[in-house]
């Protein structure tokens, strides 16, 4: 395990190292670049602007420039927001529990229904639930998260009133664990959507490749229920794939929440991120740019790491 | 056991299908993916001629029937807040979105070909760094990507396509560059080697040859992914401005009018699936096809 | 649990010149008209027919085909073990005798054959390397038919485990216990499977191929550990195998399949030395025999041909188009029937009169 942990961990670096490449090419492709928000003061020359410019290091060369900002990355000045100087990670501390709320729900729906698909319609291949079951992952898969946020605000919130329009929280409202639950359900089940569908897709096929396997047969011939068979010696092995699919699954959770922030008006980081960029507060966007795509790096090698101790095969070489 | 005898047994399961039901997926199966075929031919067909057949024009403005119901006043499906039609904006919407579809698809395809031969035949450093390069861009969610691209440039049909393609050639990549990996290995291009031919000949030829389908698979999926794609930037508001009409910012400026004239949005949302569904249900009737090929028995 | 049944009438007892030794006792597995129809997309597929034998305790039954011959799906037809009704129809009866009781097999609903199954009669397979779950420890592997079968508690299903362990030839039992499959070799995995399919003291244990995967000097321990347990326990085996010098090794009597059906059948001594169907004489033919080396020395006989497609059998014998003494008339008209040769050796051959003298 030491050796896969070791490699796995390099891998990381690595990545990390390019991840950070390719944010600041980004950053720089951005039109007049950081320098852009000064082209908007009045007041200022083309002669001041270029001697800010010289100040903020920016006639460097640009590995020089990249260097800087990458160190000034891992000590954790990520600079200040452009609309109200906070630090930008400040800034993202504030918002990103409600995004991560919002996703926890969300995959924790999506696990439990779309595992549980998964299983039904491998057991039951070819049933009519079974096919029932991937034509509807394939629609869902189809459907443009918001546009489903919406025709769901329509009839849940608009004709049934059953559920609130947006928001985490009732204004003016106790604030309550009730009420919070009610406003999150309509945008965890938006976001799960897409998730159920690619689940239960996965782990159909995996363990319908467990269930040819000989050792199942073996298990068959110890005379054991079958229920047995299926969870205990099929079930268990069709899950450690599904632990490296929740790692790949991470960014399009949170392009996803992103959408689902929006139509609900939820105060999360997709929020924010949306606002920035439309007061072109780069560094605010770039942070978050920046933060998602670590979150993804750790999230996969926390994925890895799991699969390692659920693997005896990882674990004992 | 003998093949016949494993290929009868399995799947394991005691509850294996009966033979008419196996034949009935596969007829089901092969059905979705012709119903998505036409689909497609429909809705191309629909979106280039069809205005011409719909006695209103798009930007014919009407304050008479504005927020009119379907059916009323000969519009089928209703008008918008400025009395325009909506199917005839929803076709010549459909236009823009799916020329953005397929444009996309092209060159995130002809990207994805280039870098994917290349890890994948050159191998060792260079094939690992690029896939390395493939696996960092997929650590950015796409759509944060594709926002901030889309704000720094002027977003028109040309500028959306070469920002969609810019977020998706890296599935395509990576198919091609598996597949040529495996290619490599095995014997017959060491044969074509030992036969002097030259090394761009082997890899264009003998490894693409053979690599096509799932080529073809990856690309069909692509379009579906760039049109939605399309619809999230749209939506969010960096994509097609007014008034050009895309099937996403219509639903963009439908949501403010969600309660009281619902089929604004639901029209728009409608196509939009339908089109990405079409599409993910011929790449997936394409992928069968092509395992079919190696099945046993 | 179920009353005894009526059983069939007895084989007539065995004649002392077959090379049986006399064992009278009842039988311990009849079989008797086994049938295992597939319903395949392109058509019915009978894979086994007819096939009748008895197996007494601590004997030998080897079954010996090719492949495709359908000996793989007589084994897991017995255990229950092939898909259910309507894609598999099971025919004829299966009477198991153990714990006084004699049961039909064929006729037991699953819950009562999984109480069987593991525990009364076992069965272990021919790829030691894939048929033991990843994920789960040896000793638990082991534990799990103990506990299930014999409701004891995880403490005393270990023990017995460790003791199968060593029962079966593994070393330092105890440390083994909590090991994984993928640290052992195949051999050795094949040995926990053996300990597996003992773990309840079966009386039949059916062995497909266990040895087939296996190298020739583990092949030889396994052989051995065998015959070792069975002489220990008094258990009978049907051993399925197309390796005929595993068949001179181990078995008391043989039963050649072909197409589905049994084409010869009696003692080993009797069916090998004086194979009485074209079909057995060939596979013995084709056996490379080390004092038939050497200039001068016939060269290995192959059977021409290759086995009849299951969806199109032969309108007469199977064997027809493939044999050398095959007289269009008699062979190509109707499947042959079961004739006795004498003792307990049967054959399935129209001509197996007229070909006796001729070879030996």
């Amino acid at each position: 395990m030491a050796n896969f942990l070791i490699s796995r961990l390099v891998q990381s670096l690595i990545l990390f190292v390019l991840v950070s490449m390719i944010g600041f090419a980004v950053l720089h492709l951005a039109p007049g670049g950081p320098l852009s928000r000064f082209a908007l003061v009045p007041g200022l020359s083309q002669a001041d602007i270029a001697r800010i410019g010289h100040e903020m290091g920016l006639d460097r060369p640009l590995p020089v420039q990249y260097w800087e900002w990458l160190s000034r990355l891992l000590v954790g000045d990520w600079g200040q927001s452009f609309r109200d100087s906070q630090p930008v990670l400040a800034v993202i501390g504030s918002r990103l529990p409600a995004t991560l709320e919002l996703m926890i729900a969300a995959i924790l729906i999506a696990i439990v229904t779309g595992i549980a698909i998964g299983i039904m319609g491998a057991v039951r291949r070819y049933s009519i639930f079974d096919m029932l079951a991937t034509v509807g992952a394939m629609i869902a898969l189809s459907i443009p998260t918001f546009w489903f946020g919406l025709v769901t605000i329509y009839i849940f919130a608009v004709k049934l009133q059953w559920l609130p329009a947006g928001n985490r929280a009732t204004i003016g409202g106790s604030g309550a664990l009730l009420d919070y639950l009610h406003h999150l359900i309509a945008p965890a089940l938006v976001l799960a959507l897409v998730e159920v569908a690619v689940w239960s897709r996965y782990m159909r096929s995996s363990m319908l490749d467990v269930i040819n396997q000989d050792y199942i047969r073996t298990a068959r011939a110890k005379g054991l229920p079958e229920r047995t068979v299926l969870l205990r010696h099929a079930f268990r092995n069709a899950l450690l794939p599904m632990i490296t699919l929740a790692g790949l699954e991470l960014p399009n959770l949170l392009g996803g929440a992103l959408v689902a922030e929006t139509v609900f008006t939820w105060p999360g980081m997709g929020r924010l991120f949306l606002d920035s960029l439309g007061y072109r507060d780069y560094p605010v966007v770039m942070g978050i740019l920046m933060f998602s795509a670590m979150l993804v790096l750790l999230g996969n090698l926390l994925a890895d790491l799991l699969c390692a101790v659920a693997d005896p095969r990882i674990r004992l070489t | 056991m003998s093949t016949t005898t494993t290929a009868m047994l399995s799947p394991g399961s005691p509850k294996a299908a009966r033979p008419r039901n196996r034949a009935l997926t596969r007829f089901r199966r092969h059905r979705l993916a012709v119903f998505g075929f036409s689909a497609i031919i429909v809705l191309v067909l629909a979106t280039i001629v069809g205005p011409w057949f719909i006695p209103f024009d798009q930007l014919h403005i009407d304050l008479r029937y504005r927020f009119a119901p379907p059916p009323a006043g000969g519009h089928l499906f209703g008008t918008d807040q400025l009395g325009r039609d909506l199917l005839v904006r929803l076709l010549m919407a459909g236009r823009i979105s799916l020329t953005i579809g397929f444009a996309a698809m092209l060159v995130s395809t002809a990207i994805g070909v280039l870098v994917g031969v290349t890890a994948g035949y050159y191998g060792k450093a260079i094939g690992i760094v690029l896939m390395r390069f493939v696996d960092a861009v997929l650590c950015f969610p796409s759509i944060f990507l594709l926002l901030v691209l889309a704000a720094f440039v002027h977003p028109n049909v040309l500028t959306l396509t070469l920002i969609i393609a810019a977020t998706s050639w890296m599935e395509v990549a990576r198919v091609v560059e598996s597949q040529i990996r495996t290619l490599r290995e095995r014997d017959f291009t060491k044969a074509a080697e030992m036969l002097g031919a030259s090394g761009r000949y082997v890899m264009f030829n003998e490894l693409l040859r053979n690599a096509v389908g799932p080529i073809i698979v990856a690309a069909t999926l692509t379009v579906a992914r760039a049109i939605l794609m399309e619809a999230y930037v749209s939506f969010l508001g960096y994509g097609i401005q007014a008034p050009t009409a895309s099937w996403e910012n219509m639903l963009n400026n439908a949501q403010q009018y969600l309660g009281s004239a619902p089929w604004l949005a639901i029209f728009p949302g409608l196509m939009i699936t339908l089109a990405v569904t079409s599409f993910n249900f011929v790449g997936d009737g394409l992928r069968d096809a092509l395992d079919a090929r190696f099945d046993l028995a | 649990m179920m009353a005894p049944a009526e059983l069939p009438a007895p084989i007539p007892a065995p004649d002392p010149a077959d090379g049986l030794s006399a064992r009278r006792q009842d039988p311990v597995l009849e079989v008797a008209n086994l049938a295992v129809t597939f319903a395949t997309d392109n058509g019915v597929v009978r894979a086994v027919q007819d096939v009748s034998f008895a197996l007494s305790p601590g004997e030998t039954l080897a079954l010996v085909g090719e492949s495709g011959s359908g000996k793989s799906v007589t084994g897991l037809a017995i255990m229950r073990l092939t898909p259910p009704a309507p894609k598999v129809q099971l025919g004829g009866s299966i009477f198991l005798r153990a714990n006084g009781a004699a049961r039909d097999l064929a006729s037991l609903d699953p819950q009562t054959m999984r109480m069987v199954r593991g525990n009364e009669i076992s069965m272990i397979f021919q790829e030691p390397m894939t048929s033991l779950n990843p994920v789960h420890r040896i000793g638990d592997q082991i534990a799990e038919a103990v506990m299930f079968h014999r409701r004891v508690n995880r403490r005393v299903a270990l023990a017995r485990a460790e003791e199968l362990l060593d029962r079966v030839g593994i070393s330092e039992a105890r440390h083994r216990l909590s090991s994984y499959p993928h640290h052992l070799s195949g051999g050795m995995r094949q040995r926990v499977m053996i300990a597996i399919a003992l773990a309840c003291d079966p009386r039949v244990l059916i062995a497909d191929e266990p040895t087939t995967a296996l190298d020739v000097t583990v092949q030889a321990q396994i052989l051995a550990l065998l015959k070792e347990l069975q002489a220990a326990t008094g258990m009978a085996i049907l051993f399925i195998t197309h390796n005929l010098g595993v068949v001179a090794e181990i078995a008391d009597q043989v039963m050649v399949m072909y197409a589905g059906r049994i084409v010869e059948q009696g003692g080993v001594v009797p069916v090998m030395k004086h194979p009485l169907m074209p079909y057995t004489q060939g596979l013995l033919r084709s056996v490379p025999r080390m004092d038939l080396v050497g200039p001068g020395a016939a060269p290995l006989e192959a059977i021409p041909g290759s086995v009849p497609d299951p969806l199109n059998p032969p309108p007469g014998c199977a064997f027809e188009p493939r044999c050398v003494h095959a007289e269009p008339g008699t062979c190509n008209i109707a499947v042959p029937p079961l004739e006795e040769a004498g003792g307990r050796h049967v054959v399935r051959c129209s001509r197996w009169r007229a070909l006796r003298g001729r070879e030996d």
